[in-house]
Formats: C-alpha cells, structure tokens, sequence
C-alpha cells in the first residue's frame, strides 16, 4: 500500500480511513486504514482513543498521532496512574504496540494492573466449535427459528480479530486476563537496568538514554514515517511514569534551583521530535505538585501539546464537603493543541469534576447542588414535633423531641 | 494574511516599511497565529524568508500557510523561503548518531552554554545568499528572518545573554546592514508574586522589547477565560519624529478562526453587540 506522496511528513497531514463498513470505495491512491484510529471530524486528523471515553471528548475526539499527552498527577498518583493504565489497555484491546518507561517500580508491575476491558465485540482467541453439520435439522431449528440461514456459520471467531470501536469501557474490579495481555507487544524501560543510580552519569543521562531507547524501538519496528510503508501500519503507545521525580535522577522536585533546571524541557523537544516523525503517541505524568517554579512548569506544559491536571479530593478537607460529594477529585484542561489549523477546540467548560466510577472513568462538568437551607427542614420537623406533641401527651409545647 | 491586522498596521504586501524589527510577545497565552501571518504576508510580497521554525514541525507551518493561501513547499523549491525545522534537527544532536550528518546550527543542543554563535552563522549565510544572488533565479525583495519562539531556546537551557546577542547580531545584520525585516516570537509567564521563578523571561522580554520597534503584546482577557474573544492585543510603536522618540499605543481584541483571525476594538466583539 502506498500512501500519497506529499503526505508522508506527518502522520496528522494524513487521510486515513476506518473501516467500519464492508463497502470499500475504489480510489488509486489507496489510504491505510490502522486498527483502533479515525480521523478526527474537525481537520482531518489521526486520532487514538485514550481509553477513558470522556477524556477523548475533551481532548476533541481523540489523541491526535504525533502528540504527547502530559498529566500533572494528583497527590498520591492513584488517578494519573489510573489514566496511565487505562492508556495503555486500550492499546492492547487494539492491538497497538506498548512502550512503558518508569523509574520506580518495574513496568511490569504497571503491566499486571490493566483493567479488564468489557467485551461484548472484542473477540478473544478461543477454540474452534465445528460448524453445525446441516445433519441436525431439528437441533438447529430449534436454535435459530429467525436466522436460520446464518446456521452454517461458526458460532465464534477462530482468530484474534480487533475491535473496530474506538474507545472502550474496562471493568476496574478486574484486572486483564491473561490471554488478552499475551497478545500484545510491549517494551520495556526501567531506569535501574541502564543506568545506575549512584553513578555520576544517572543524573545527566537518563533523560537521553530513554530518549535513545524510544528511538531504537521507533526505528527497529518500523513506526518511523521515513521508513518505506509496508502493508501494515501500527501505532506504537508510549506510557512514561513520573517523569521528573527524584528517581530519574533529576532534582526539579528536591529544589527551589534547580541545577539543571532544563534536561526535562530538552527530553520533551526531543520526544515531540521523534513522536512528530512517528506513528506514536505519548502519555506523560509528572508530579507537578512537587515542582515550586511556576515558570518552569510553564514552559513544560508548552513544549507538550495536551496537558490536563488531575487534583483529588482524598485527605483534603474537601473530601467530606457535601458539595463535592458525588466527585472523586476535579480536573483542568491546561494546554489544548492546534495542530494544523491556526484556531484550537477549546472546551466549553473550564470547571471540570471526575469521578472513578467501577465501569467508567466520567469527566462531568462541576455541578454545585442547590442550596436547601437547614432551616426549611428544621421548620418542618419542628412543626410535625408541635402537632405530635399537641395530639399525644402533655408536653410543654416545646419543639424539640426527648429521645 | 489578515486583511484587518494589516490595516491596523498600516501594512500591504506591496508596500511595508523596511528594517523593521517587530517584536511578538505573549503572555499566558498562544500568539502563534501572529506568526502564520507574518510568513504568509512576506512570501506575498516576494521577500526572501529565512524562517526558524524550532517550535513545530515543517508540515503543520505548511498546513497552515495553506489555509492562508501560501504554499510552503512550492516557496522551498524556489528557493523564496530557507526554512530550519528544528525538531528535525535537532534529533541527529541529542541522540548521536554516527551517521548522520548534523546541521550545524543546532550545535547549541550539545552544550547550551556554548552560545548561538553557530545558529547566527545559519541565519546570515543563508540572508546574505538571497542579496549575493545575481544570476537566474527570481528577484525577491528585501531578506526577512522569522524566529519561531525564542522561548523555546531558553527551555533548551541557552542563557537569557546569549539569546539577546543572537537577537542584537541579526538585527544589526538583517535590519541595519540589509534593511530586511525580522519578526521573533517570545513568550513570558505573568507572575507577579513570584519574583524569583520568572526572572530569565522576563529579562528577555524587557531586553527585546527595548531593541524592537514594533512589539506586539498579547494576552489573555484580564477577566478570564471567553469562549469569543480569545485575548488582547497591544499593538506599540516606537517611532522617532525628528528627535524625539514617539510611542504609541493601541489595544484590539482578537478572534482566531479556521482561516484567519478577527480584531475589533474593546467591547466590540460580535458575540457581545
């Protein structure tokens, strides 16, 4: 398959096209259609589900290919990282290949914590049933009295087929089963295993020995644009965890100063470089709320093309106000892009809550309940008192009830 | 191009004032379609463009610049437009690769102390091919350097110094020696309480605007976040009548759209009359 000439800069700059319908038209120049994209309603651009079906609503569709996601995470990372692994289960329900890097903990960690998606269309590999032989007329007729010409068929898929939604719902109760987590592809990164941690290097090099890494797989895989097409195109998912925390050998959350205030700024250039020249997409989480400079965090959000903030109310006083009782934590839309296209889709709201529900991560907008006053209800249960009271033995009259 | 900013300049394709340097400044907010204006107006107007583009990649300035009626690729193989992409660029410095030739010009990456000495080299070869350029080709007008942003330099750890004389050096080379135009983009964050974060961008953006003579301030409303009116512009001109140095001021607000960007005068927005 070839794609058209001029187009073959940019992954955005292309048309692709989904194929969610068996009439294909006939074009000469034919498009790639990849598993798990669509091109976006507004400027033609490739997006990728994040995984979390209101975020994508957000974020104008999708995430856009060639883009980097940046998530400031909340206090203890319970949400961030939540998104993180929704990201990356998507990414395996679409057969899209992973590349998980983190510092703390070994990615396969990360790795084990995928939540189960919920199938009804994503078929999974499972044995073959022999076809009903046309022998049993009476058991097939009384399994399909309507469609009974589809009889013949095999009742289930024999191979691993790719769901053609885009953006699913995983079950957050359960964590992946195995058999789906084997089909997949990942790398790995942890930081430990290339670089040592007391060494004098780790601080300088870890940012540029991810970014080395990342760029091997690019190349070595062939998501590199550059290389010459091949029939089948796939999208590589880049996960990076807590980027910017101490363990990475950077000590933009230790100090006020930082010494090398820009090795996290220069690793983000060079991730759009390669992610822009790539058919890749990157989610990012940093602990913002450990980084003092404003200013620094300025120029960071703008050298990532999406940022959203995740802020929750666990351990805070806002946990128990009624208020924000139907909400897990609220979240802000930092940067939206405009790529290709001089004007970006701004969100309509700007006061967004979220809440962690078992099916289903919502982004709803930030509703205050009405305020029903307590004395509307102390009237009322006073005045029910006084009646009761009047009927029943002597009170005093007094409104409120002895127990 | 915008028809309405050009008006408001006082600006057409077919005539602009020379050796103008004019200075896009933006504060909390995104003044990149300042800069899709500028390229899109001086390839109309046939000069010979030398654009930085460290911030984007080549395709979406081209995707752009044909919404606005340019086309990028075409203006290339004329030999109109010398365009850097930097992210390109700059992969070969950060991740060394053998073979792969490297740009000079982003030998800053290396060792950002080092200065933009080799970036200023690209900037006057390739102004003063356009001038020593005699035979065939096209005549095109007078050279224009497009820097887009300059803040991105400073994120790459180049010094608040370094990026002034680089700034100093291609204004004495592209506005006084060639009378060409320059036109550089610097962003700012607004922090008021907190002196000590922002003092690198903030130099810069005192230091610059002191250099320019056209600076074009924009930022966000004041009273918060808007769905139709995406900022305030502040349009500054420092004019010399005679020998006194004349500074004028004018406030528009702005609208970007699909194809171009609306400005209109304070409390004049379509969405509120």
């Amino acid at each position: 398959m070839a794609a058209p000439m001029n187009n073959v800069c940019k992954p955005s700059s292309e048309r692709l096209q989904v194929n969610t319908t068996s009439f294909q038209k006939k074009t000469r120049s034919k498009l790639i259609s990849i598993p798990g994209t669509r091109p976006s309603v507004q400027n033609g651009q490739l997006l990728v589900s994040t995984g979390v079906t209101s975020l994508d609503y957000l974020l104008g569709g999708g995430l856009a290919v060639g883009t980097v996601l940046l998530i400031e995470e909340d206090r203890y990372d319970s949400y961030s990282r939540m998104i993180l692994k929704y990201f990356l289960a998507e990414g395996v329900v679409c057969r899209h290949e992973l590349f998980v890097a983190t510092a703390q903990e070994s990615p396969d960690d990360i790795l084990q914590e995928l939540p189960a998606p919920i199938l009804d269309d994503v078929a999974v590999a499972k044995p073959v049933e022999q076809p009903r032989l046309s022998g049993e007329p009476q058991d097939s007729l009384d399994a399909m009295k309507i469609a009974w010409r589809y009889q013949n068929l095999p009742k289930v898929q024999s191979a691993l087929a790719s769901s053609s939604r885009f953006g699913h719902y995983y079950d957050v109760s359960k964590t992946m089963e195995e058999e789906i987590r084997q089909a997949a592809t990942f790398h790995r990164f942890y930081l430990p295993d290339h670089v040592t941690p007391s060494s004098e290097a780790h601080r300088v090099e870890s940012y540029s020995a991810l970014l080395k890494s990342l760029q091997e797989v690019i190349q070595r895989e062939g998501f590199d644009l550059a290389t010459p097409m091949s029939k089948s195109r796939n999208i590589l998912r880049v996960g990076l965890h807590s980027l910017g925390s101490a363990l990475w050998g950077d000590d933009l959350c230790c100090h006020d100063k930082p010494s090398n205030s820009h090795a996290l700024t220069t690793f983000l250039y060079g991730l759009r470089a390669l992610l822009r020249s790539s058919l890749s997409v990157a989610v990012v989480t940093l602990p913002s709320h450990l980084i003092q400079d404003r200013a620094l965090m300025g120029s960071i959000t703008r050298l990532c093309d999406n940022a959203i903030a995740l802020e929750s109310f666990k351990g805070s006083e806002r946990e128990t106000n009624p208020l924000y009782k139907d909400y897990h934590g609220l979240l802000y839309v930092r940067q939206v892009p405009h790529l290709n296209c001089l004007a970006s889709q701004l969100p309509d709201h700007k006061d967004l809550a979220f809440k962690l529900k078992r099916k289903q991560f919502s982004i709803e907008r930030l509703h205050l309940p009405p305020d029903l006053s307590e004395t509307v209800s102390r009237v009322s249960r006073g005045e029910l008192a006084g009646v009761a009271s009047a009927c029943g033995s002597s009170a005093s009259g007094n409104k409120n009830l002895d127990f | 191009m915008f028809t309405e900013l050009n008006s408001i300049l006082n600006t057409s394709p077919d005539s602009f004032s020379r050796g103008e340097y004019i200075l896009v400044s933006e504060t909390n907010t995104d003044a990149s379609f300042l800069i899709h204006h500028f390229l899109s107006f001086y390839l109309r107007s046939r000069c010979r463009v030398c654009f930085l583009g460290l911030a984007q990649s080549f395709c979406h300035y081209s995707a752009v610049g044909q919404r606005l009626g340019v086309s990028l690729t075409q203006a290339k193989e004329k030999g109109q437009l010398v365009f850097l992409e930097g992210l390109k660029e700059s992969l070969s410095v950060l991740i060394q690769q053998e073979n792969i030739p490297e740009n000079e010009a982003m030998n800053f990456l290396r060792n950002p102390s080092v200065g933009l000495k080799s970036l200023y080299e690209f900037v006057y070869s390739s102004v003063m091919d356009s001038v020593c350029m005699e035979e065939g080709g096209e005549e095109w007008g007078p050279p224009v350097l497009l820097v887009d942003d300059l803040s991105v330099l400073l994120s790459l750890g180049v010094h608040v110094g370094a990026v002034l004389d680089f700034s100093h050096y291609c204004r004495a080379a592209v506005c006084s020696k060639l009378q060409g135009n320059m036109v550089m983009l610097v962003r700012c964050n607004a922090e008021e309480e907190e002196d000590e974060g922002d003092e690198g961008s903030k130099a810069l953006l005192r230091g610059l605007t002191h250099q320019c003579s056209l600076n074009l301030h924009v930022h966000g409303l004041p009273t918060g976040y808007c769905k139709d009116i995406h900022g305030q512009m502040e349009v500054c001109w420092k004019r010399r009548q005679g020998d006194v140095p004349h500074l004028q001021t004018n406030l528009f607000q702005y609208k970007v759209h699909d194809k171009g960007a609306s400005f209109f005068a304070r409390g004049m927005s379509s969405a509120v009359l």
